[in-house]
């Protein structure tokens, strides 16, 4: 126990007892100790003062947090449909036979735990795996035989292979963004000599809109963020890349980390805000250290700190912040709660963190592509940006392809690129169906491949994943119910009820006993998510099902039973257990069940 | 600033800061909830007082009321929806009202009487909740646990103890109390704080007094939660 109080005290001391900081500190003990025990969680409350159940509260809402022991090795298999089309599923099952562990617990001598983690953002190279935090890509059965070796023989994860860990930014095809080179600082300086109030003109001008799915004015953001009352503004980066099929963030951070801060820098200029953080998922954690490096070099360069550029008054710095394990920490108030170091729920809006946001006071979230094109638009002003794309959506946007294609990547385009065209240069010659935005997002069938990507046609948040002819649209749809289930934040009944009503729906459908009147509820459910959700999680959710409802329906039908209701189970094969218990198995010990089989093991 | 805005074709008056469900309720206009309480600022997570204003949904109790908005309450459409949150709710937990030392005290079971929900539709959950009988003089049964958060709110910003707060998330989501056992024996909770008399469902009772009042004689046996609720406007939710 005195080891666990001391890891403790070192982490508490190395945040500055700062109760903000909790969900960092949790993160570092946990690094420290390998899972947070509950003498942990008693450290941890008595070093920051704050009530036990308090800590506790957010270190159980966290997937990456474990409040029970863990194996030394914790794998986490990328539970995305992109990586399942890829065999993930097969190969889980394989690495779990060849250690001799069930997934989800831990092996008996510690030594192993396997289980599944929501997409990691790796679909371009999947199947994709989390080691002890660290992604490893191309996962195959060589590659399981490998690690299963490594494992058992207890090498440290600083000697596996280094190609296991590569990642590759397959960049397909560049635009205004990807496609020109930047002289660090150029941006900063092209803004500081506009002047703010010029430099928020140009971004009037250029009529960007948030990269992050919702497509806001980021314009009207900034604004509504300068002129909110208040000092100690705030800037935030959202880095939280959780949408399903969605890692054109991940190629940014990792290609142009430079612009990407710079962004935040330009957002601070146009705000007045002198604090900037950055959210960082969990999943990207291997990231870290390089963008400290890019923050350290801009530091150096008078980039970030006191007088930047040598303008007086223009004070801004940035910290990383990581994630650990919540899609819902995407959502801006929810990640502010997280930055704040408490559990992440959506907030009450009105107010919003324009006036309202990290700590009370005025604060811009912003996705890691929306502030990386602000660069653009201070070099080259908002009218050219503003040239291109069309009239509701300027500019370009990366969308991140994965699937049933020959070249999954990043594709950098114009908003307003047809469907049809994306498909043709990404190779996928037999697309069927298209899941634009992530799980989200839009499902979009082969009669509607020319329409275009923009907020005013198929918006997208920049996943676009494609599925052939061989894939079954409801297998899709409830791989994304299974995902919404798991990342409901629980707040809200109708989310943290509706999502698990409605993956039961879809497993009964799944498993063959579904009724017509199935289908009515689950119609019935959407329904309720979408209106009466909290936030925008639970009311997107039931999106792959309405629109694979509407657009695949024999999907559907073809698992249904053609009955009014069937139960969830099969009424026999419950009475097992009796039969086994009173030693029976003749007929009169069995439910009359027509021509179906007596198959169930009874030993 | 004041107003009026329509609440169900009938204007409504209203005080600059107040809620839909506020001035809804000063006006003699009672919406359904459960996580709401007077004594306390709007949490927003049962969503039973979900209105529709213009053609969208909002909760009443934490949106502000602004002049000439029209409000759409008591309606098939928004107490269909309202039925559905609750059978949700009763589906999620473990409720057995025959059974439940709350019965006919019970928000809950009070709104689905009021929402005239007669089946729970849904599959139960079947959830399984130990419970805490820990303390000399309160038992937790979390079966009944509809997540208000009251007992949180309570102890935290009125008792000054933190006694309560909630942990995992999504359908796992539960309560913890402050104590390293997770017992609440070994916690500062006494029966006289806020936080041991606010539930408005059958999670935190006190022991020794089961059944002291008949079942049939209760709170909202014999009256409906929409009466009560606004006869005692001050002090019940």
């Amino acid at each position: 126990m005195p080891h666990i109080a001391q890891a403790a005290e070192s982490v508490i001391t190395k945040h500055g007892r700062d109760a903000t900081r909790l969900l960092q500190i949790l993160i570092d003990l946990q690094q420290a100790l390998g899972y947070l025990p509950p003498a942990g969680i008693s450290a941890v409350a008595a070093g920051l003062d704050l009530p036990r159940a308090r800590v506790e509260g957010v270190a159980g809402f966290y997937s990456f947090l474990h409040l029970e022991p863990v194996g030394e090795y914790r794998i986490l298999f990328s539970d995305n449909i992109t990586d399942r089309m890829l065999g993930s599923l097969e190969l889980r099952d394989a690495l779990c036979r060849k250690l001799w562990v069930e997934q989800g617990k831990l092996s008996e001598d510690g030594l192993i735990s396997i289980d599944v983690t929501s997409c990691t953002g790796m679909c371009d190279q999947g199947p994709a795996m989390l080691v002890n935090g660290l992604p490893i890509t191309r996962v195959d059965h060589q590659r399981i035989n490998e690690i299963a070796e490594l494992v058992r023989t207890r090498v440290p994860l600083s000697a596996w292979p280094r190609a296991f860990f590569h990642v590759d930014d397959n960049i397909r095809r560049r635009d205004a963004l990807l496609g020109q080179s930047f002289v660090s600082g150029s941006a900063i300086e092209a803004a500081i000599r506009l002047g703010r109030d010029q430099w928020i003109d140009e971004m009037r001008a250029s009529r960007l809109r948030g990269r992050g799915g919702a497509g806001f004015t980021t314009c009207v953001k900034w604004e509504a963020c300068r002129d909110a009352p208040g000092s100690d503004k705030v800037v935030v980066c959202n880095a939280d890349e959780g949408e399903p099929g969605t890692f054109k963030d991940r190629v940014l951070l990792t290609r142009c980390a430079d612009r990407v801060f710079e962004g935040m820098v330009l957002a601070a200029w146009a705000t007045g805000a002198n604090r900037g953080f950055m959210y960082l998922r969990g999943e990207y954690a291997y990231l870290r250290p390089a963008l400290e490096a890019e923050l350290a070099r801009m530091r150096a360069a008078g980039l970030l700190g006191r007088t930047i550029l040598g303008e007086a008054g223009f004070d801004f710095d940035i910290e990383i912040h990581l994630g650990a394990g919540a899609y819902v920490c995407g959502e801006e108030s929810a990640l502010i709660e997280s930055l704040e170091g408490k559990r992440g729920t959506p907030r009450i809006r009105p107010p919003f963190p324009v006036t309202h946001g990290y700590l009370g006071r005025p604060t811009v979230v912003n996705n890691v592509e929306t502030l990386t094109k602000t660069t653009l638009i201070a070099l080259g002003g908002g009218a050219a940006f503003a040239a291109t794309g069309t009239a509701q959506s300027t500019g370009t946007k990366l969308l991140s392809v994965s699937g049933d294609c020959a070249f999954p990547g990043i594709y950098e385009y114009p908003f307003g690129v047809r469907i049809d065209r994306v498909l043709e240069d990404c190779g996928a010659g037999d697309a069927h169906m298209v899941q634009v935005g992530g799980a989200s997002g839009v499902t979009i069938a082969g009669y509607e491949f020319s329409r275009s990507i923009a907020f005013e046609d198929v918006p997208s948040a920049g996943a676009f994943m494609v599925f052939d002819s061989s894939r079954d649209p409801f297998d899709v749809a409830h791989n994304f119910v299974d995902f919404f289930t798991h990342e409901s934040c629980g707040f809200c009944t109708p989310c943290r009820i509706g999502t698990s009503l409605l993956k039961g729906y879809m497993d009964k459908l799944a498993r063959g006993y579904g009724a017509k009147k199935d289908l009515a509820d689950i119609e019935w459910i959407n329904r309720l998510l979408r209106n009466t959700s909290h936030c925008g999680l639970g009311s997107t959710a039931p999106n792959p099902v309405v629109d694979t409802l509407a657009k695949f329906r024999p999907a559907y039908e073809r698992r249904l039973r053609t009955l009014d209701f069937e139960p969830a189970f099969d009424l026999d094969a419950a009475l097992a257990a009796a039969r086994r218990i009173t030693g029976r198995d003749d007929p009169a010990a069995h439910l009359d069940s027509g021509d179906k089989q007596h198959t169930e093991g009874e030993r | 600033m004041s107003g009026h805005f329509m609440f169900d074709g009938r204007p409504v008056p209203f005080e600059a800061g107040q809620t839909i469900l506020e001035a809804a309720r000063a006006a003699g206009h009672y919406i359904p909830h459960l996580c709401w309480h007077p004594d306390f600022p709007p949490h927003g997570s049962c969503k039973l007082c979900m209105v529709k204003v213009g053609g969208r949904h909002v909760s009443s109790c934490a949106l502000e009321a602004k002049e000439g908005m029209e409000v759409e309450s008591n309606t098939p459409e928004m107490n269909g929806e309202r039925r559905a949150l609750l059978q949700m709710l009763f589906v999620e937990g473990n409720h057995f009202c025959p059974s439940c030392e709350k019965s006919g005290n019970c928000q809950l079971q009070a709104q689905a009487y009021e929402l005239e929900m007669t089946s729970a539709r849904f599959d139960h959950f079947f959830p399984v909740r130990p419970v805490d009988a820990s303390h000399p003089d309160i038992l937790l049964d979390f079966n009944r646990c509809i997540f208000c958060e009251l007992c949180v709110r309570a102890s935290r910003d009125v008792d000054g103890k933190s006694v309560f707060a909630l942990t995992n998330r999504g359908i796992h989501k539960h309560l913890v109390v402050n104590a390293e056992s997770g017992q609440l024996g070994d916690t500062d909770f006494s029966a006289d704080d806020l936080a041991a008399n606010i539930c408005p469902v059958g999670v935190i009772l006190h022991k020794r007094v089961g059944f002291e009042v008949p079942i049939g004689e209760r709170t909202y046996d014999e009256v409906p939660i929409s009466v009560v609720s606004m006869r005692d406007k001050g002090s019940k939710p």
